[in-house]
């Protein structure tokens, strides 16, 4: 079967899971939300000084939350051993791993829908510049976590405490992607410089990092 | 450690379905599988039985292409590497194996795809094969034990496989669904297919059985015709049976 083919089955069958369960978003929502409210709480920004910060307080809001996101997509595979059959079959491993970094990037993305315009009415965002170019940095920047997260987690699903494991392997390696996205996302709510290079540096990395995993997983998949 | 090869008779002039030569597998510096070389002719159903710890489930495991051996080597239908005949060989773990949110029907329909089967009749037969009802809308995870196992099986064999590795098939089984499995399995060797049960219980697979293949400490220690009348009770010792 073509890895086309098996992604798309993979992918449907973890959307319908997830329809059932809503164990991710459901937490991954929670989370989001507890951390604007504590953000809004702890800061009191005017709407100028909110540009200057919300680049940051938004991409560590939504890492976090894709943290719990990303820890559940292996832990519906273990449960009942279930990677097991898919590991006894002949479909190729990057099929699974595709369909699960891009059922990540739907959680999340659902996730900054819901959240966003809660940051533009806790954080009065008004962005300078031209709002379009948030949504290729959104996209690029939440792929960049979602690639990473899903590879590192498929990782640590054989450790002891793997929920602790993932936030301290992805967070170190995301650290340039997070730089890309906060600087972007700061520069498009400011409008005070272009986000072109930090734009180029995130496809770069979604580039570099997509292919390393893609060509690693069936190693990490088979790993003992 | 001296390694043992014990084949069968009956396998002469063709080639084995399963052929181990010296398989050690180390879980750190415990060895669960050590030095086992045997051959197992196609078209036959074994018995692999031994108390815990024999390191029956590694053995199968390792059959399964789900462990990589230590050391040794695994010939299975003829090809050493495991993946390119994963098409012709079905396997059955301690767990069931499907998806707790998915009804069976999901289930296999999922695990179907993968072996790029798109009939859903095909997956309404091994449902039916296995006693279950296809049209059933219960998730697998509102199932009692005995319908896990059976819808577990199911997906074993949805695709033909030509091998089938099942690990405890009957644990938490009723009497009656256990033996009724064991006559499935027997008319699945029957037309021609290889089949390894694990099992603790060696009076359900006794009608069935051509072979009954003892483990022990990690080594494999003795292979009988069927299963010898020591070892149906289910307070026999099979460590105690020897070649």
């Amino acid at each position: 079967m073509s890895i086309l083919g098996v992604t798309q089955r993979t992918l449907r069958k973890d959307l319908r899971l997830e329809w059932r369960s809503k164990d991710a978003i459901n937490s991954m929502l929670f989370f989001a939300l507890l951390v604007v409210v504590i953000f809004s709480f702890a800061f009191d920004p005017t709407a100028e000084e909110s540009r200057h910060i919300a680049g940051g307080l938004i991409w560590v809001a939504f890492l976090f939350a894709a943290v719990v996101a990303l820890n559940q997509t292996w832990a519906r595979e273990l449960r009942n051993q279930v990677l097991d059959a898919y590991r006894v079959s002949p479909a190729p491993a990057t099929a699974l791993f595709l369909a699960k970094a891009l059922g990540n990037f739907l959680f999340v993305v659902v996730l900054e829908a819901l959240m966003a315009p809660l940051f533009v009415v806790f954080y009065n965002l008004r962005s300078v510049g031209p709002v379009y170019q948030l949504l290729v940095v959104g996209a690029l920047g939440t792929w960049a976590l979602v690639v990473n997260g899903t590879f590192f987690a498929a990782m640590s699903i054989r450790t002891r405490s793997r929920e602790i494991m993932l936030p301290l392997i992805l967070f170190p390696i995301s650290i340039p992607a997070l730089l890309a996205m906060v600087d972007a996302t700061t520069s498009i709510l400011t409008g005070s410089a272009s986000p072109a290079f930090w734009i180029r540096l995130l496809a770069i990395y979604d580039l570099v990092f997509t292919t390393v995993c893609l060509s690693l997983f069936e190693t990490v998949l088979n790993a003992e | 450690m001296s390694s043992e090869h014990i084949s069968n008779d009956n396998a002469a002039g063709t080639q084995p379905a399963v052929a181990l030569s010296e398989v050690v597998r180390h879980f750190g510096r415990f060895a669960a599988v050590r030095e086992v070389t045997a051959d197992f002719a196609p078209g036959r159903l074994y018995v692999v039985l031994g108390e815990n710890g024999a390191g029956k489930s590694t053995l199968l495991r390792m059959m399964a292409g789900l462990l990589q051996p230590t050391r040794g080597t695994i010939r299975i239908l003829g090809e050493t590497d495991i993946r390119a005949v994963a098409t012709r060989m079905g396997y059955m773990g301690h767990a069931p194996l499907l998806y707790d949110e998915l009804d069976a029907m999901e289930n296999l329909r999922y695990f179907a795809g993968l072996y790029s089967i798109h009939d859903d009749r095909v997956c309404a037969a091994a449902i039916e094969r296995v006693g279950l009802n296809p049209e059933l809308k219960r998730r697998v995870g509102q199932y009692s034990q005995g319908m896990r196992q059976r819808a577990s099986l199911a997906r074993a064999i949805l695709h033909n496989p030509e091998l089938l590795l099942l690990d405890e098939p009957f644990s938490n089984v009723d009497v009656k669904s256990a033996h009724e499995m064991a006559r499935l399995l027997g008319a699945m060797r029957d037309e021609g297919k290889t089949v390894f049960v694990v099992t603790h219980q060696a009076a359900v697979m006794e009608p069935v059985a051509d072979e009954s293949i003892v483990m022990h400490t990690g080594r494999l220690i003795a292979r009988e015709q069927g299963i010898p009348q020591s070892l149906l009770s289910p307070y026999a010792r099979p460590s105690e049976v020897r070649r």
